[in-house]
Order: C-alpha cells, then sequence, then structure tokens
C-alpha cells in the first residue's frame, strides 16, 4: 500500500496551483459553449456511421424520385431535378435537427449532464454547444447533396453568393428547429421515442409541402396546410436563392418561422432541461 | 482548526413525490478532514451529495461549502468542488485525455494548462497506456480511475466521492483508499458516501450514518465501534481435536468471555480492539496450537443497523427509495 502511495505522492494531483489558476474570462457562454460543440464534433468524427443517414438520404432520395417520378411530374427528369434538389436539401437538413434532441436525451441517460451541471459553467452551455456542434452535420448534408445534384446535372443557374445565402437559410430553420427536438429530447424516457416523435412531425412537413410537387397540384384544403408549412416558404426561398424563381415574401415567412420557434421551443427547452435532475 | 467547517448542512430536507429521501439531514466536515457517511441503499446519501454539489434544490434547510450558500451562490460552489459518482461520470464515445482536457477547458484552465492536467492525472491514475482509446472500452477499475480523475481537474478544495468503491474488488479498493488519503494529505476535504463500515473505518475521521432520510448516529470510527459492539475475531485452528481448548483461550481474549463456532471449526469472539489479535496469537502459540485462519472483521453495515435501529439495513422498501433517488 505504501509503496504504491510514493511515487504517485510525489506528483501532487490535487495540491493548489499557481499555473492552473482560474482566471476571469470574458463571455462564458460562448467560450464553454465551443468547447462543449467541439466535443459533439469529436463524437461525430469517432462515429462517421450516424453521418450515414444524412449523407446517403439525400442522394438516394434524389435517384428514387427524379428517376422514377420525374418524367411523370414534370415531363423530364433534369426539370424535375433542377424542381426538386432545393427541396431534398430541406427535407434533410430539417431531418439533421432529430439527432440533437436524441443524443442529449442519450447524454441525460449516462450522466455526463451532471458533470456538466456540477462545473462553474453556464447551464445552458452544453445545450447551446450541441446545436452549434450540429451546423457542421447540415454543411456535410448540404455538400453531399449537391455533390450528387451536379453528378446527375443539377445546376445553380443564379450566382454562389444567392446559394449560400440559400443554404444559410436552411441551417437557420434547422438549428430553429433542433429546439424542438431539444424539448422533445427533454420530455420523453427514451432516445428512440425522440426519433420517433420527431420523425411524426418533419414528416408530414416534407411531404404535404412543395418539396415533391407543385402546390397548385394539391387538393385544395391540403394547399391550407402547404401554405401554412415553414418548409414550403424555406423551399420557395431556396429555389429562388439556387434557381431565381419568383420568391414572393417567402424569406420573410422562413425567418418568421425560425423567429416563432426559437421564441416558443427555447425557453420551453431549457426550462425542461433546467428541471431535469 | 476543528472548527473551520468547509462542508455544513442544516435541516436538510428533500421529497421525490411520495418519497421522503431526505428529512433533516445534518452534516458538518471539517477542513482537511474525512467524513464518511454510512447508509444502505437509498437511505439519502445520494440525494445528500447531490444537494451539497449544486445539482439539486433542498425543499427545505441550507448547506454552505466553503461558506457559499448551495442555492443562492451555486456558481461559487461549483468552482471549489469535485464530483465523483455513478452519474457523474464522463463522455464515453471521447478518450480519458479528450474528457479531461474538455473539463479543463470548462474550468477555464485554458488549453495549455488543460492539456498539461490531464497528462498530469493520467499519468498518476496510471491512465497514460489507455489515455488515448475510448472511454467506453476502459474496465471497471479504469473507469473508476477516469471518473476522479475528472473530478479533480479543477484541483478542488472539497471532493465528493458517492460510493467510490462500489462494485470494484478489493485489490482495487486499496487503490482507491490510497488515493483518498492521499488527497486528503494534500489538504483536500472529503465527504464519502458508502455502504461499507470497514471502508469508512479505512478513511474517516467521522462517520455520520443515515437511514431512511434521517441521521441515526455520527461519531468517530472508534466511538460508532464501540456503540455496535467493536469486532469480532474468526479462528480456525488446523487441528480440529483441540477446538475445544482454542475455544477456551479465546473465551479469555474476549470482550464478553464467550466462544462460538460460527462455521464447522471456525471460532468467533467479540473483541474490543486490535490488541486481542497479538494477545490470542502468542496464547494460542506458548500451547502450540497451529492456526489455518486468524482474521479480526468489523461488524458489516446489517449489524451497525441491527444495533442502531433494532432492524435490518436491507429490510422493506429500500430499493424503490434508492431506484426514485437516482432517477
Amino acid at each position: 500500500m505504501t509503496t504504491a502511495t510514493t511515487p504517485r505522492s510525489a506528483i501532487a494531483p490535487n495540491a493548489p496551483s499557481t499555473a492552473t489558476a482560474v482566471k476571469k474570462r470574458p463571455l462564458p457562454l460562448v467560450r464553454h459553449s465551443m468547447s462543449l460543440a467541439k466535443r459533439s464534433l469529436i463524437k461525430t468524427m469517432r462515429t462517421p456511421e450516424a453521418l450515414i443517414d444524412v449523407t446517403l438520404q439525400p442522394a438516394i432520395f434524389l435517384v428514387i424520385f427524379v428517376y422514377i417520378f420525374g418524367g411523370a411530374v414534370a415531363g423530364d427528369t433534369t426539370t424535375y431535378l433542377q424542381f426538386l434538389l432545393p427541396g431534398i436539401l430541406a427535407q434533410t437538413i430539417a431531418q439533421g435537427a432529430i439527432a440533437i434532441g436524441v443524443n442529449l436525451n442519450t447524454d441525460l441517460d449516462k450522466g455526463i449532464f451532471d458533470r456538466f451541471k456540477s462545473l462553474p459553467i453556464p447551464r445552458a452551455s452544453p445545450l447551446v454547444g450541441a446545436v452549434i456542434g450540429d451546423v457542421v452535420r447540415y454543411v456535410v448534408v448540404i455538400v453531399s447533396t449537391f455533390v450528387v445534384g451536379y453528378l446527375m446535372g443539377f445546376r445553380i443557374t443564379t450566382d454562389p453568393l444567392s446559394a449560400v445565402a440559400g443554404c444559410l437559410l436552411a441551417i437557420l430553420f434547422a438549428l430553429s428547429l433542433s429546439w424542438v427536438s431539444v424539448f422533445v429530447g427533454m420530455k420523453v424516457r427514451t432516445s428512440g421515442a425522440v426519433q420517433g416523435i420527431m420523425f411524426l412531425i418533419i414528416m408530414p412537413l416534407s411531404f404535404a409541402s412543395n418539396v415533391f410537387v407543385p402546390t397548385a397540384s394539391l387538393p385544395s384544403w391540403m394547399q391550407t396546410f402547404v401554405q401554412w408549412n415553414p418548409l414550403t416558404h424555406l423551399v420557395a426561398a431556396m429555389r429562388g436563392f439556387f434557381l431565381g424563381a419568383p420568391m414572393g415574401n417567402s424569406v420573410y415567412y422562413t425567418l418568421l418561422w425560425c423567429l416563432g420557434l426559437v421564441v416558443v421551443f427555447m425557453p420551453l427547452a431549457l426550462r425542461a432541461y433546467r428541471k431535469k435532475v | 482548526m476543528t472548527t473551520d467547517l468547509v462542508i455544513e448542512a442544516h435541516g436538510l430536507v428533500k421529497h421525490f413525490g411520495e418519497t421522503k429521501a431526505l428529512q433533516g439531514v445534518d452534516l458538518a466536515v471539517a477542513r482537511g478532514t474525512v467524513l464518511g457517511v454510512l447508509g444502505p441503499n437509498g437511505a439519502g446519501k445520494t440525494t445528500a451529495v447531490r444537494i451539497l454539489s449544486t445539482l439539486l434544490t433542498p425543499d427545505a434547510g441550507t448547506a454552505r461549502i466553503g461558506g457559499h450558500d448551495v442555492v443562492k451562490d451555486a456558481v461559487k460552489v461549483r468552482q471549489s468542488i469535485g464530483l465523483t459518482g455513478q452519474y457523474a461520470s464522463v463522455d464515453e464515445d471521447l478518450t480519458g485525455r479528450q474528457n479531461l482536457q474538455l473539463f479543463g477547458m470548462l474550468l477555464d484552465l485554458g488549453k495549455a494548462n488543460a492539456r498539461a492536467r490531464a497528462t498530469e492525472l493520467l499519468e498518476w491514475f496510471d491512465l497514460t497506456e489507455a489515455a488515448d482509446r475510448p472511454a467506453k472500452t476502459y474496465s471497471g477499475g479504469m473507469r473508476r480511475r477516469l471518473d476522479l480523475a475528472a473530478s479533480l481537474v479543477g484541483r478542488p478544495d472539497v471532493i465528493f466521492l458517492d460510493e467510490p468503491t462500489t462494485g470494484l474488488d478489493p485489490s482495487k479498493r486499496e487503490d482507491m483508499w490510497d488515493v483518498v488519503r492521499t488527497l486528503v494529505n494534500e489538504g483536500s476535504t472529503v465527504l464519502l458516501t458508502t455502504q461499507y463500515l470497514e471502508e469508512a473505518d479505512a478513511l474517516a475521521d467521522e462517520i455520520t450514518v443515515i437511514d431512511h432520510g434521517r441521521v441515526i448516529a455520527h461519531d468517530t470510527p472508534d466511538g460508532l465501534k464501540r456503540v455496535v459492539g467493536g469486532q469480532t475475531l474468526e479462528v480456525r485452528p488446523s487441528d480440529l481435536t483441540r477446538l475445544e481448548e482454542t475455544a477456551t483461550i479465546l473465551a479469555q481474549v474476549s470482550s464478553d468471555g464467550r466462544a462460538e463456532e460460527i462455521r464447522k471449526g471456525v471460532l468467533a469472539v467479540p473483541v474490543a480492539d486490535d490488541s486481542a489479535l497479538t494477545a490470542t496469537v502468542s496464547r494460542l502459540a506458548s500451547v502450540g496450537i497451529g492456526v489455518t485462519e486468524l482474521s479480526l472483521h468489523l461488524p458489516s453495515l446489517d449489524e451497525v443497523f441491527f444495533t442502531l435501529t433494532g432492524r435490518t439495513a436491507s429490510a422493506d422498501d429500500t430499493s424503490v427509495t434508492d431506484k426514485k433517488e437516482v432517477a
């Protein structure tokens, strides 16, 4: 016993040290959120299979829908590809928001959150960090969708700056939607249930929208839903940014939806999070 | 020095629905000492630690760590504590090193210091070789060491160890005890919960026994052992025909004059203190009785509880209470 203690004591594992004195630094929420975002990224890189759904799905959807329905819906596959790609991108990014609720729910199970809560960091940092970490997932979705799209013949007909604006709008929407996912993640018991509930929300939004077919082709009762659907506005805006299609007020409606989601669900999510013991 | 209380709790109450986890618990720990909080599953040990470490707010009562209120000054408290329990864990997908560096960053050590601190702790806990493997690949003992290392990143003054050795095999348990002793030697104050009187006896300066959310005893380890009847000496003579003779010798060192055969060929007597062991050995040797087994046992938690409360620790609804407490 004593022999094991002696070499260890020499290092003095917990003796106060001036070298590691705690310094006061500005902007604790931003700083700690970035550290925790880095943690999310390390985890994503360690389990690349977690990215497969968001990278492969848009590719598979593009191939299936363009070559199976393209001719019937739009007359030819090239026209349909131009129409479909912004929609698929928006849908996949929206689905990317599911992961954060699932991951946070898992964290609560594992107890890593208790460690975070015992540290002198703003309580929102782990949440904000996870949200920031998700941006990387969205960028992966965008890149892989465009690569597949370009191979199939998709072309941006506006300019690169507009294209970037369209992508940023999609990311902003996904980040806003993340708070719904976080809220559900804090409220339900298992990570599987988070996945299920979020899928139930996002599926009707994806299909009862202008993603796959023009709104005008839908029955009028459904058109009402489609016209309120945030994804419809996002996709209309993205078509405008990528292809120069008329946008109307879709950018403003999208931003309004983002604001609404954040205003309603961010406080709810944060409250649910604080309540979690 | 003795009046310099680093951990102070008065009348802590916490209910989870119907479950009364804590019903008015007082705790006090002086600087540089170890308090052992002893109790069965569901006694309220974990709830008390979670309140003291700011993870839970009490329904009633107050607690101060280093003079800071755990509710009003939670941030100050978090700067001075380290928490190790089965719930406050590490990220299993990250490596040991990444975990420690992350906590260093979150404690504002800065990048270089966080890195240096991680290396230092990994070395100290014999985790250097496994440092760059994900924590989920660690063995139970390694995981426990990493959990403890994680709670030491910020060089806390006060360390909470919630059942640090539960589930570890005896040799790993001894290692963990060495670590705790080293921390205390360096001036840390430790609150440790345990289900083993032996562990509390080995490490603690004082022991608080809690049961059903109430403190039922508070004493030094020696004081507590006196109350619960001290220790038991067990002897197995190598020549079973001399069992009677051995019993007579044991009766002389026994604190109540009786030797009992508790298992086939094994005699047990209650003894007042460690000196009974040497006395027994020399008397047996003088008459030429060899022994194959000779050991000194502290009372088990069950025996402690039976003495203090008149019932066994593992009885009734404790397992249900424990689940709620951890949930």
